[in-house]
């Protein structure tokens, strides 16, 4: 479904991503994780065309992304915050980014669930910031996109809220489309996601599903695995690969891994 | 509708109810009002107007015009991530911001002329200090909107607006007033016509004054600009700047949204 090839970026003189090949497969939930700082928000950027890689192709259905943008019609973003002109009202966001993609079949399920009807007098500045979260995810599935990018999408939702949402995330993924979510919350990612990719100073260090990757690491849980990849960046003792000729190398699920796609 | 008409019909709504912008309103309302009241005939309340047009909407377009678009920065990527062109996207953020801050001024300052038009101001004085004023709402407000684009850093960016606001109505001046001193030895006309030129702040007063008997107030400048072009010529060679004033910095801004990354 989408297919991202030697992707690099680099701000001055960092290297915020460097050669990273990822494909992230239909009917899976993929979840981005790595430290701050790692460059996720920068990949789900170029990914949605708002930053440009200096090197690098992005594929979106067999199809290369093109300057104009139009590929975006295959694409739901979620951001992680939601910031909405504070005088306009619930309903002019809505109707706005709907009469921007004219044509295009709406999917009210979410709306519904969140009973959109009733706040679509309200002005967005009067809302708390779940409530606003909800009008983000609203505008995310609003088009039944073949691919979502959900950046963090339960921050801030309750915990009803919060369980609408990944119910709905599992009938998208049903359906065939494919998810790529960010999140803090280990346990969340595990519970909604199929492959796990995780990045670190701009490299992907591992990409595969969470199976492989608990089993690689020989831990239970995705925040023990995803922790255990960290350290091994750190090169913490416990994880480091020895010295050879002087050189330390990289542990073996690190390198290996994350050439491939998931 | 198309991109640009959408954007800007979100941006008019916003900022038409926004509380700084009724303010301002209210404000320049309120001062012409004011100054009719209290005895002042038509050309001396543009005059008096005069002045503060030509400090208050710089300082406005300047500093409210940056904090919006940097207020509005996660909206627009939001907007970015979908299938809209950025070139349409920008037309309508821009829009969405000067209009609403000429629209302010023109009712504000509009109405009371209209309300008091026995008092002997003149027609082309009045639209000359309306178009003047809708000029440098334009103009500062695509250099704010390209301050804003050009650095991420907020405070820095409002410095810059701040900065640019000072030069443009008082350092300018006397800088121009120092160079006619220091070399008032040589001919100075064409380099200080260039000069004026270089100032959409000068360039709207010469707009407004070359249609009233005001000569003594014009300066330096403002009289020999007068005496070199005359009336009709220098109404026009003035008016000819002032769209400059606005068309250059929106092209630079406009070119840097297209480049980008967000």
């Amino acid at each position: 479904m989408i297919t991202l090839q030697t992707i690099r970026k680099r701000f001055g003189a960092l290297d915020v991503l460097q050669d990273v090949s990822l494909a992230l497969r239909s009917s899976a939930v993929t979840a981005l994780v790595g430290p701050n700082g790692s460059g996720k928000t920068t990949l789900i950027k170029i990914v949605l065309g708002l930053t440009r890689a200096d090197q690098g192709t992005l594929h979106v259905g067999g199809q290369p992304a093109d300057e104009a943008g139009d590929y975006r019609r295959a694409i739901g973003y979620m951001p992680q915050a939601a910031h909405f002109p504070v005088n306009l009202r619930v309903g002019d966001v809505l109707d706005l980014v709907a009469q921007l993609r004219p044509g295009e079949t709406v999917d009210d399920d979410l709306a519904r669930a969140y009973d959109m009807a009733a706040l679509k007098d309200k002005f967005v500045g009067t809302l708390s910031g779940g409530t606003k979260q909800k009008v983000n995810a609203v505008i995310a599935f609003m088009f039944r996109p073949s691919l979502l990018i959900l950046d963090e999408p339960t921050a801030g939702l309750d915990p009803l809220s919060s369980n609408v949402l990944k119910e709905k995330v599992r009938a998208v993924r049903a359906e065939g489309r494919t998810v790529l979510v960010t999140s803090h919350i280990m346990t969340e990612l595990e519970s909604l996601a199929d492959d796990v990719a995780f990045l670190c100073d701009g490299r992907l260090r591992y990409a595969g599903s969470i199976a492989d990757l608990l089993r690689t690491t020989d831990e239970r849980s995705l925040e023990e695995a995803v922790a255990a990849l960290m350290r091994a960046e750190r090169a913490e003792p416990r994880y480091a690969a020895p010295e050879v000729d002087g050189v330390r190398e990289a542990p073996r699920w690190l390198v290996p891994g994350a050439e491939g796609a998931v | 509708m198309n991109v640009v008409a959408l954007v800007l019909n979100a941006g008019l709504r916003d900022l038409s109810r926004n509380r700084w912008i009724v303010a301002y309103t209210l404000c320049f309302f309120g001062i012409a009002e004011g100054l009719f009241w209290f005895g002042g005939t038509g050309p001396q309340v543009l005059l008096s107007l005069l002045n503060l047009v030509l400090l208050v909407l710089p300082l406005v377009a300047l500093v409210f015009g940056t904090i919006h678009v940097y207020a509005s920065r996660e909206f627009v990527e939001l907007l970015l991530a979908q299938p809209v062109p950025r070139r349409q996207l920008f037309a309508g953020l821009y829009l969405g911001l000067a209009l609403p801050l000429a629209g302010a001024f023109v009712v504000g300052a509009g109405i009371p002329f209209a309300v008091h038009a026995r008092q002997g101001a003149s027609l082309g004085g009045v639209a000359a200090l309306l178009t003047a004023g809708v000029g440098l709402s334009l103009a500062f407000a695509a250099i704010a909107t390209w301050i804003a684009l050009q650095t991420d850093d907020r405070l820095k960016g409002v410095g810059i607006a701040l900065a640019t606001w000072l030069a443009a109505t008082v350092v300018y001046d006397g800088l121009v007033l120092g160079a006619a001193a220091v070399f008032g030895d040589y001919p100075l006309e064409r380099p200080l016509l260039g000069l004026m030129l270089a100032n959409p702040v000068d360039v709207a007063r010469v707009l407004v004054l070359t249609q009233l008997d005001v000569s003594a107030l014009m300066g330096y400048t403002g009289a020999l600009f007068q005496h070199t072009f005359g009336t009709v010529l220098g109404t026009g060679v003035a008016a000819t700047a002032l769209v400059a004033w606005c068309v250059v910095p929106l092209g630079l801004a406009e070119r840097l949204f297209r480049r980008r990354d967000f």
